[in-house]
């Protein structure tokens, strides 16, 4: 079937099985492999990418329910060389070890600082409660959310 | 790499066409909501329809309103809109308590209630909520609407009164005045499905207990209910040894599986606890203060 997406702003025409999840449409077909693809079973919240402004979880979603809607990924976040402050605080807070779960947790994090932008750390540990963190015990990811909450400017770019 | 089996995908753009849609394909065409229960069991090949039609474009199906004396909820509501709802959060808490606890963020943002209800998992906690509050499902098909009473809408796990022509559209709550509510559930970690759970909606007169409702998730209870621990408490004092009572009948009405959750003795212990603590916070709240 013929599907029409728009990622990041950009639309892309591609013939498809219904039966494509969207995680694979993005990291096979378009080459956008920030997603990451964990678990597969809707748990670990990798392959989070937003689906018109909402966070979803791409493995469980079709691409064919994406048709005529956009969807944008973690290759969205920074803009012309400059990083959004979410990248930036995880960088800063040291928010990542092996980065697995990394792209999800920045997409959830900038939508959460979206609807709330100076998050309590509560409110930051129950909106990320969807994204599974192996490595860091995720201390230093509510801190580089908290981080981009303080710093919400992005020109301001630490060097 | 998990990938559903091959099937036909059509988008529905009115109820109309997804019962027209429904009918032309019959009964190896299914509808497909926030999929959050629908695509992993795809994945899994433990469901395989021939064509998919999704709903998720219908118009205005994601609506909670009062209408009357009822609280009105589109079959397609998230759990997310059902969170943030400030009609339920005003007129039954136990929503806000029982979505808090339903998946994570992510999957609330996208599985609906409608999905929630026809899936008909032992485990669902908003068929328990619906099963507490006595709420009413209306169910389309193209002769027309029927209202179904949702303390009889699971035929069995996983099986429904909704016909393969048919869809849910709507839930109904009776709105009872001065009435209080309250959901518990114990799980094994964040967004886990429930160990047990339990619901419960009180409504006093005169310090009495003149309407009550108890919905149990996860441990067996048939229609997701408990009658004889709401037939005990009616008429009588919120009190403790009769909180503990109904508890002890609601218990009593659960027929729980071992499982990696847990043993039959635990769980039915467990199903008890929460009607009890669920039921206490119920009959504060309709008491006015807060429980
Ligand atoms: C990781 C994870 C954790 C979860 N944890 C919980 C939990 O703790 N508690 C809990 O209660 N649930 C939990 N769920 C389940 C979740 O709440 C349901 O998956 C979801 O709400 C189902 O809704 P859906 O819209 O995604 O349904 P779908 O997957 O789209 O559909 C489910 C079934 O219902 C049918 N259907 C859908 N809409 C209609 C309709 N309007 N009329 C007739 N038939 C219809 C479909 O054909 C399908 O058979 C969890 C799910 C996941 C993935
Ligand atoms: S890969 Fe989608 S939730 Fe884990
Ligand atoms: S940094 Fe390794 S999983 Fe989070």
């Amino acid at each position: 079937m013929q599907v029409t997406v728009t990622v990041n702003g950009e639309e892309h025409t591609s013939e498809v099985e219904p039966r494509l999840l969207l995680v694979h449409y993005l990291r096979d077909h378009l080459g956008l492999t920030g997603t990451h693809w964990g678990c597969d079973t809707t748990n670990c919240g990798a392959c989070t990418v937003w689906l018109d402004g909402v966070p979803v979880k791409s493995c469980t979603v079709l691409t064919a329910m994406a048709s005529g809607h956009e969807v944008r990924t973690v290759e969205s976040l920074e803009v012309d060389g400059v990083l959004d402050p979410v990248q930036q605080g995880f960088m800063q807070e040291h928010g990542l070890q092996c980065g697995f779960c990394t792209p999800g947790m920045m997409m959830t994090a900038r939508r959460l600082l979206d609807d709330v932008p100076d998050p309590s750390e509560q409110q930051i540990r129950e909106g990320i409660s969807g994204n599974l963190c192996r490595c860091t015990g995720y201390e230093n990811i509510v801190r580089a959310v908290r981080w981009a909450a303080e710093h919400p400017a992005t020109e301001e770019a630490p060097a | 790499m998990q990938t559903p089996a091959s099937f036909e995908y059509e988008r529905a753009t009115s109820v109309e066409q997804a019962l027209a849609l429904l009918e032309q394909h019959g009964p190896e065409a299914c509808l497909v909501a926030g999929g959050h229960s629908l695509l992993p069991m795809m994945k899994l090949r433990l469901a395989t329809p021939e064509v998919l039609i999704d709903i998720n474009e219908l118009p205005d199906l994601g609506y909670v309103r009062v209408e009357g004396s009822e609280i009105a909820i589109g079959a397609l509501a998230r759990h997310v809109d059902l969170l943030a709802s400030p009609v339920l959060r005003e007129h039954y808490r136990i929503f806000e308590e029982a979505e808090h606890v339903i998946a994570d963020p992510i999957v609330r943002n996208r599985g609906t209630v409608g999905g929630s209800l026809c899936q008909a998992d032992p485990s669902e906690d908003l068929s328990a909520v619906c099963a507490a509050l006595g709420a009413r499902l209306v169910i389309q098909s193209a002769a027309g609407r029927r209202t179904v009473e949702a303390r009889g809408f699971h035929v069995g796990p996983y099986e429904t009164l909704v016909g393969p022509a048919e869809m849910l559209v709507e839930v109904r709550l009776p709105i009872r005045p001065g009435a209080g509510s309250a959901y518990q559930k114990v799980e094994r970690r964040a967004g886990d499905y429930a160990i047990a759970a339990a619901g419960a909606f009180v409504v006093l007169e005169g310090g009495m207990v003149a309407d009550v409702g108890v919905g149990i998730a996860a441990v067996g209870a048939p229609q997701f209910t408990a009658p004889g621990a709401e037939d005990y408490l009616r008429g009588k004092e919120p009190s403790e040894p009769h909180l503990a009572e109904a508890a002890r009948l609601a218990a009593e009405a659960t027929a729980p599986a071992v499982d990696q959750r847990g043993t039959v003795e635990y769980k039915r212990h467990l199903a008890g606890e929460l009607v009890r603590r669920a039921l206490r916070s119920a009959a504060a709240r309709a008491a006015g203060q807060e429980g």
